[in-house]
């Protein structure tokens, strides 16, 4: 049988990251630390940001959950290590319209992140691919209330 | 009859999905529906549609006459004694919940005990977790046996004087596993406490007596039963419901309104405030109506063979891992399992793209899936109109995933 549309799906750049997952683990002197589950399926990320004068200096995860998520989260580490927080929430934006199949802003590299444009052709992966992306949005916005 | 011909009265399994033959199997989530149900449902609305229990003009007559036919058709199903014991809600969720605030709040206090298992859906666990923390009670979790079954023993050791109310799954939606629910309701009435049944997934696939399984509340849901959605029934014992507070409050279950104070109909009545589910009655009617001609035997028969047939070749597939009873006796036409290194997500993924349809995710029974010492699982549910051919489909399914994941990494 063969799967041309799970090609879209499956990138290897995906299966890459959720074979041999970047930054997964735990910061020890984190400043961001978020817990987020999808409460539908049971995937869970937990994600630890060291974020100093405004920028990302580490971004580590862990958690467990389909290939999407976890690629999707060793992405989004990836991605956002080093940038300014702006930066990263702005790739969560650009993430999310790439997702919903919206025009989306390319202005900044967008690298490894990319592959998982496919996913948006699958409606009920979507929310997997979204996960650390939310927990990262969702820890940034309870570090500047605090 | 089992056959091919039953097929074809369910007109959505007649597609294509992603340029396959549809094979539906998440029956466990919902079933299809037959022609007979959509049909009753469009006629009703029709020519009988009317609000019930008022006015005197013909279509109320025959809107109740229908609705409160269907009651007659829940209880012959189940077997209740008498009508009234029957009582038409959204489903089971909302069944469990009724017995939680209204029994539960009134003979539940501090320190008392409720009892329950690892394999409960989340609608059999946190009624009762709200109703605990509210009376200061005690929630107790009845342990699982190494192949997911429920020993007496075991429930022996839990249930004791201070429990007043005994919860349990009749067939677990994760693993299939057909509970002794008639041994346990007998040991919950020697320690004086009542048994409630969540017959969700038994009502659709075996015949139920409630008299015979002598539990005091039977809960469980239409649209499993191929009938629709958004409607269900509670059985309870007379002499409690009568006992019982409704927990809804409005039109349709009042006797006499005064200003300050208010009085009940008689029963079921006093528990369905608000105008019924009447078309969603009607449907579930003939839900009970196309099983009854069909027959719940034979459609236990035919799930035990499936199960049975499913475990066989599934377990021919090397690193697939099957939850629950290995006796497909023991259990129902669920079969959850996990492949190796594969997520179920991305397995239901593979599978979708071939047109098979399962459920993947925790099946909102989170302690069940701490208990297998999973986050997820893949499950596979089988229902009247599933043949063998559904299941070579998915082991052919499950053999491509497993190739393409191969090939992936």
């Amino acid at each position: 049988m063969s799967f041309k549309n799970l090609d879209q799906l499956y990138r290897s750049v995906i299966m890459d990251h959720y074979k041999t997952p970047r930054n997964k683990g735990t910061i020890e002197n984190d400043s961001i630390n978020i817990e987020m589950n999808n409460p539908t399926c049971g995937d869970r990320i937990h994600l630890t940001l060291q974020v100093e004068d405004g920028i990302v200096k580490d971004a580590k995860f862990d958690g467990e959950g389909c290939s999407i998520s976890m690629a999707s989260a060793s992405m989004m580490t990836q991605a956002v290590k080093g940038k300014d927080v702006e930066t990263a929430l702005g790739l969560s934006k650009t993430f999310s319209d790439m997702m919903l199949g919206k025009d989306y802003d390319d202005s900044e590299d967008l690298g490894d992140i990319e592959a998982l444009q496919g996913v948006s052709q699958f409606p009920a992966r979507i929310k997997c691919a979204t996960l650390a992306w939310k927990a990262m949005e969702k820890g940034v916005h309870e570090q500047e209330k605090s | 009859m089992i056959n091919q011909e039953i097929k074809s009265y369910f007109p959505i399994l007649n597609q294509e999905i992603n340029g396959n033959p549809l094979v539906y199997l998440d029956s466990a989530a919902t079933s299809q529906k037959p022609v007979q149900v959509i049909e009753a449902l469009e006629n009703y609305y029709k020519f009988d549609n009317s609000n019930v229990h008022r006015g005197v003009h013909t279509l109320g007559n025959r809107a109740t006459e229908k609705y409160e036919g269907a009651r007659e058709k829940v209880q012959k199903f189940i077997n209740a004694e008498s009508a009234e014991e029957i009582i038409f809600l959204r489903g089971t969720t909302t069944a469990i919940n009724l017995v939680a605030q209204s029994y539960g709040r009134a003979n539940v206090g501090e320190g008392d005990e409720i009892v329950i298992t690892y394999m409960e859906h989340h609608s059999n666990i946190i009624p009762w977790q709200q109703l605990a923390k509210e009376r200061g009670a005690i929630l107790k979790y009845i342990e699982l046996e190494e192949d997911g079954t429920i020993s007496l023993e075991q429930v022996q050791a839990a249930v004791t004087e201070r429990t007043k109310i005994v919860s349990m799954v009749y067939v677990s939606n994760v693993l299939g596993t057909m509970n002794p629910v008639k041994e346990v309701a007998r040991i919950a009435h020697e320690n004086g406490a009542v048994m409630v049944m969540d017959g969700a997934q038994a009502a659709p696939h075996l015949k139920i007596d409630v008299q015979q399984l002598d539990c005091d509340f039977f809960a469980f849901s239409g649209h499993k039963m191929v009938g629709p959605t958004g409607i269900g029934a509670l059985y309870g014992k007379k002499a409690l419901l009568n006992e019982m507070e409704p927990v809804e409050f409005g039109g349709e279950m009042i006797d006499f309104v005064g200003l300050y104070d208010s009085t009940w109909k008689e029963l079921p009545w006093k528990f369905e405030g608000g105008t019924p589910i009447i078309a969603g009655a009607v449907g579930m009617g003939a839900a009970i109506d196309f099983l009854n001609e069909i027959g719940l035997n034979e459609i236990e028969k035919h799930e035990h063979e499936m199960a049975k047939i499913a475990m066989e070749k599934m377990g021919g597939i090397e690193g697939l891992e099957i939850y629950g009873p290995k006796d497909p006796a023991k259990r129902a036409g669920i079969v959850t399992f996990n492949l190796n290194d594969v997520h179920p997500h991305d397995v239901a993924t593979v599978l979708d793209m071939s047109g098979i349809a399962v459920r993947a995710g925790h099946h909102c029974a989170q302690p069940l899936m701490k208990w297998l010492e999973v986050s997820s699982t893949a499950r596979a549910s089988f229902y009247l109109y599933n043949g063998e051919s559904d299941i070579d489909r998915l082991v052919e399914g499950l053999r491509s995933a497993k190739e393409y994941f191969n090939d992936v990494f």
